[in-house]
């Protein structure tokens, strides 16, 4: 039963055309949705939660600064996840995803260095210390960026695709040595104290803004992610009879 | 609030720079991913009609 259902979806959502209405028909709502979740969970942690008895007001760039440092790393498990579909099963679906999600990812690893390094000032006393946890960060954002200029130096689109689908599996082993860089060695940047399982560390007035923030970004990155990729399927489409009619129509 | 007045909600205390630093970049980051996005569509369409129009004016 479980397995009928997951194999339809494959081959549902592998189908452009399917991803095409089923993604026209999520964006309405999912984007009003993601707006409003990320900026509730911003002014609420920028406004309402209290100061920090330590750090004072500077610990409030958490509220950007691990929604996109976590969420530029959910989106490379993406990225790996769909370089893998690519390269073994050359799913078109796949090789339009690892084209879609890489920009946005990208983006939000250089807000993760970027806040990470103005927060440090303040904290830490310096913008940058090559630790294991920066290092690790920014080949991150190096891995992201050669990700999207291999697929734009290869012309050939599914050749491009195979290209950048092996570099972004090696680089899945990068994402682990983020994740666990604080644990494994000695570094500046402090351990997690927001845990999905057990018990978190953190002050739960400081906790809930925090994750309604992460939710927002992750479901903007979400829509960011659907509107490249039906863009790029539009363009693979083009020569298929429903693309050329929703040109000649300016359909959704 | 945490605050007790707009200008304190300025000042973050005396990291003002730095947070206010923080989010303006990420916001011009966020929004610049987003309009980037939504100009590529922009444009596949426009090229599609165009060729469109095109092979309609040949046959």
């Amino acid at each position: 039963m479980v397995w009928q259902t997951l194999k339809r979806w494959y081959h549902m959502l592998g189908s452009p055309r399917y991803f095409h209405t089923f993604s026209s028909r999520v964006l309405p709502w999912l984007t009003p949705i993601a707006l409003i979740t990320l900026l509730t969970g911003l002014v609420w942690g920028l406004a309402f939660a209290p100061s920090d008895y330590q750090q004072g007001n500077s610990y409030r760039i958490i509220f950007i600064h691990v929604p996109a440092s976590s969420g530029a790393l959910m989106g490379y498990m993406a990225l790996g996840v769909s370089g893998l579909v690519a390269v073994v099963w050359r799913m078109k679906m796949a090789e339009v995803m690892l084209k879609a999600i890489a920009p946005f990812g990208a983006a939000l690893a250089a807000i993760s260095l970027i806040t990470g390094s103005l927060w440090g000032k303040p904290t830490w006393g310096t913008y940058w210390q090559w630790d294991a946890r920066m290092t690790s960060m920014l080949i991150l954002l190096f891995m992201y960026v050669g990700v999207i200029a291999l697929q734009n130096v290869i012309r050939e689109p599914r050749q491009a695709a195979r290209a950048a689908g092996l570099l972004a599996i090696v680089g899945v082993i990068n994402v682990v040595i983020v994740k666990y860089s604080v644990e494994w060695v000695q570094t500046l940047h402090q351990g997690s104290t927001l845990k999905l399982f057990g018990e978190s560390t953190i002050n739960p007035a400081m906790k809930y803004p925090l994750l309604i923030s992460m939710l927002g970004l992750w479901l903007l990155y979400a829509v960011n992610v659907l509107i490249r990729a039906r863009s790029e399927v539009e363009w693979r489409e083009r020569r298929s009879k429903w693309v050329q009619t929703l040109i000649r129509t300016g359909g959704k | 609030m945490a605050f007790e007045s707009f200008a304190d909600f300025l000042a973050m205390g005396k990291h003002g720079f730095f947070v206010w630093t923080a989010y303006g970049i990420s916001a011009v980051l966020i929004i610049a991913s987003m309009v980037l996005a939504l100009r590529g569509q922009g444009q596949v369409r426009e090229t599609l009609a165009r060729q469109q129009r095109r092979a309609e004016v040949d046959e």
